[in-house]
């Protein structure tokens, strides 16, 4: 069930670039996928799971809104985005923030500050963020507004390939450090965590960590909704161009900089969503969760599912996310590695994702049917 | 896009009845009195009752929270060796955290909804205990914490078995002050035991009139030191005060021996090296330096002979015991002993029969305080031999009431 419709059994494959330019799915049968997650999502799960579990399911559906993003900017965009824990961060930190002070009461200062802080008196830029609408605004603006920056610097100056991925390391390797310095005001590596309320709504009561559940569905489906509009309009047929082949994108008159940017911003602002989304479903941000593994980790779901297809990438994030609690449940000292081994199975034999491998196998049989001759079109095809 | 009205019709029904269904949840406001966190009762159906081992059995942290992990096992089965508690033998669950917080808060979140434990053992870094303690909070369930720690806190659904501050901080510097140590240079892990220790031995150094020629953090992890070996140097404090963690202090003592410093002229007092970190940096690079906790596995008591004996048995010969270990050895025990007189595994009962609870432990005495729900015990200077063992130099005496938030000290009134 991808998003990219099969080529007819009994067609000779069509050449990768005709086939891209076409709307994917027929529409009906998008919103039938839509409507089954809804139904999955919205019914199936809240009754055949405990709260504990639905809970996880919680956190995975985060994980799964950044893969939404990285499947634009790396699956469609080509921009290997190894820094998503920044723009996650900058979201979750806005909207735990705004949670701490809410828990703290007005004129008062969050805890841990009462306890490992230097001031008495807020830090000026922790105030604005005592406003509802501020911090929500911000939770994503504030990740786009980052991206913004920092894409309209380096696209311009042509960062691409293996030194865009390492800038995105190093800038999320960096925010992470700094957070944990700065222990008197940002909680240092504890993190901000011992969240009670979610907009005046108590988080320890089960009613309403489903609701917090059911909005983090909701966001999802409506993203991917976006996702899909994005990747189905002119602009994202230009950005597979840039993917692609960026000088001839530029030789035909365009800007692939400001191609780019656009979709970096949106997988920011993204990421920054699924990271203020996380903190009511998890209770915690913490410099653990925006260092540079946890960066590494929100993209590999992507890419085992299968980063170009939305869908792939997404059933990705939610089945590497669930493999983790379920291998370490099962294999409490052991379950590393097999996330590790996952990785590379799956980016040494299937580069196009757990998505591509229907398509694999079939190009596989094809050719060994029709012989040498129409290789080139089917491994472009698997590549996508 | 050309989508059908019936499909598209068949979409919004599925969206309003999702709707519908989300519409019906809404729980309790925050400050409502009730609240809404149940406390999922213990199983304890059948002849066994379970109790939660929560460790990071991988990542960074593993080398020295398995030990623990072991220790509490070790605890376990002589326990169920001896009849259990309350005629129910013992049977542990055990997760693995992943040195990551929020995995801590997950597994703690399944011990105690899923496997509905009696109580958890573990954790070790103040971050990870940071993460579960609303976990156990909201849930009311029980966590016993071994490791020695910074203080400034008191849950009510957390047993503190290893030492805060005033039963070891605060000691060390009582003693480094007896030797006439004027200054001190201070290293640490960037994160909240080194930075709030700090905060306290900054206050200590003020009231006492001690000079503090230097502070430095190194990231968890780091390994690279000469900078910070040359800076002590060229400082020239009398001694250092080292809360560095883990694999740091291997790079950092071998920076410190190649630019030419020693114990005997800048002694290096470190309260994150047991036995176990001594083995794994070499007893080479530590000689005579001096360490600050609560039990060594030289410790002459009776309970120590019989402990140090049964972790090896069970071990190997070449397994030391260390400070948190026994501390997580010492809380499953006095976990029983609460149950016991509780006559119930209910947490809040068991909460109820804690203050005065005491128990013979390889470290000595040790009671606990019903209040802050601490632990009195007494505090050792050691210094560290050619063997890798620490041999006690120093002592309290006897076993210091705990003091989390450092009330009884008029030094530390801006602290907190």
């Amino acid at each position: 069930m991808t998003l990219t419709a099969p080529p007819p059994p009994a067609a000779p494959p069509e050449p990768a670039r005709a086939r891209r330019l076409l709307p994917a799915a027929g529409p009906r049968r998008t919103l039938a996928a839509f409507a089954l997650g809804a139904v999955l999502l919205f019914a199936v799960a809240p009754l055949a799971l405990t709260d504990f579990r639905l809970g996880l399911l919680a956190k995975y559906l985060c994980t799964a809104i950044v893969a939404v993003g990285v499947c634009l900017a790396w699956g469609r965009g080509g921009l290997l985005t190894l820094g998503q824990g920044v723009f996650f961060g900058l979201g979750g930190y806005a909207m735990a923030m705004h949670l701490k002070l809410a828990d703290a009461g007005p004129g008062n200062l969050p805890d841990f500050m009462v306890l490992y802080g230097t001031t008495d008196t807020l830090p000026w830029w922790w105030v604005p963020f005592a406003n509802p609408v501020f911090a929500l605004a911000a939770t994503v603006l504030l990740p786009m507004g980052v991206a913004a920056l920092l894409g309209s610097l380096i696209f311009r100056r042509r960062v691409r390939g293996a030194y865009f991925a390492l800038l995105s390391q190093a800038l999320t390797a960096a925010f992470a450090i700094w957070l944990v310095g700065q222990q008197a005001t940002t909680g240092g590596t504890n993190g901000l965590t011992d969240i009670q309320g979610f907009f005046g709504y108590a988080l320890d009561d089960p009613a309403n960590q489903r609701m917090v559940y059911f909005v983090i569905a909701l966001v999802l489906l409506a993203l991917i909704a976006l996702a899909r509009q994005l990747i189905h309009s002119r602009y994202g047929e230009l950005l597979v161009a840039v993917r692609d082949s960026e000088e001839r994108v530029r030789f035909l008159g365009y800007d692939p900089a400001r191609v780019k940017l656009v979709v970096y911003v949106v997988a920011a602002g993204m990421a920054g969503l699924a990271g203020a989304l996380f903190v009511p479903a998890v209770g915690i941000i913490s410099p653990a969760l925006i260092g540079i593994v946890p960066s590494i980790e929100l993209v590999i779901g992507a890419a085992v599912g299968g980063r170009a297809s939305l869908l792939g990438a997404v059933l990705g994030a939610l089945a590497v996310a669930w493999a983790k609690t379920a291998l370490s449940e099962e294999f409490p000292a052991a379950w590393t590695y097999f996330q590790g081994l996952l990785f590379v199975v799956v980016v040494a034999f299937l580069p196009g994702g757990l998505a591509s491998l229907a398509r694999t196998v079939r190009a596989r049989l094809a050719r060994r049917r029709t012989g040498a001759d129409e290789d080139g079109a089917e491994q472009k095809e698997a590549a996508v | 896009m050309r989508a059908t009205s019936r499909s598209r019709r068949t979409v919004l029904g599925a969206l309003l009845l999702c709707g519908a269904l989300t519409a019906t949840g809404c729980g309790a406001k925050t400050g409502d009195a009730a609240g809404g966190g149940k406390a999922v009762a213990a199983d304890t159906s059948g002849d066994t009752v379970k109790v939660g081992l929560l460790n990071s059995l991988s990542g960074t942290m593993a080398i020295s929270e398995v030990t623990v992990r072991d220790a509490v096992k070790l605890a376990i089965e002589e326990i169920n060796a001896s009849g259990g508690v309350l005629g129910k033998k013992i049977r542990p669950v055990s997760e693995d955290g992943a040195s990551d917080w929020p995995t801590f808060a997950e597994k703690a979140q399944k011990l105690i909804r899923e496997d509905r434990v009696a109580a958890t053992f573990g954790c070790w870094t103040s971050a990870s205990r940071k993460a579960v303690k609303p976990v156990f909070e909201k849930n009311r369930s029980l966590l016993f914490y071994p490791v020695q720690y910074e203080g400034l806190e008191q849950s009510p659904y957390i047993f503190y078995s290893g030492a805060t501050t005033n039963q070891q901080i605060v000691p060390a510097l009582d003693y480094l002050k007896s030797k006439g140590t004027k200054s001190l240079y201070l290293v640490g892990s960037d994160y909240v035991f080194p930075r709030t220790a700090n905060k306290v031995i900054k206050a200590y150094a003020k009231a006492n009139g001690m000079t503090v020629k230097g502070e430095d953090y190194a990231p968890l992890g780091s390994t690279e030191f000469s900078t910070i070996a040359n800076k002590v140097k060229a400082a020239g404090a009398d001694a250092v005060f080292n809360t560095l963690n883990g694999d740091s202090n291997v790079a950092f003592f071998k920076e410190y021996k190649s630019a030419g410093l020693t114990a005997k002229a800048m002694p290096v007092l470190s309260v994150s090296i047991a036995e176990e970190e001594v083995k794994s940096i070499g007893p080479q690079y530590l000689k005579d330096q001096l360490t600050a906790w609560n039990y060594y596995q030289t410790t002459e008591t009776a309970a120590n002979t019989a402990f140090v004996e049964a972790y090896k048995a069970k071990y190997g010969k070449a397994k030391p015991t260390s400070d948190p270990m026994e501390a997580a050895y010492t809380s499953v025990y006095l976990w029983k002993e609460m149950v016991e007189k509780a006559k119930s595994f209910d947490p809040e009962k068991v909460r109820a029969a804690a203050d005065g609870t005491a128990f013979e432990a390889p470290e000595g005495t040790v009671t606990v305080d019903g209040e802050n729900q601490h632990l009195a015990k007494t505090a050792r200077i050691g210094r560290i031999g050619a063997d890798g063992l620490i041999d006690e130099v120093w002592n309290s005496g006897e076993p210091i009431e705990p003091d989390p938030f450092l009330k009884g000290y008029d030094w530390a009134s801006g602290l907190s």
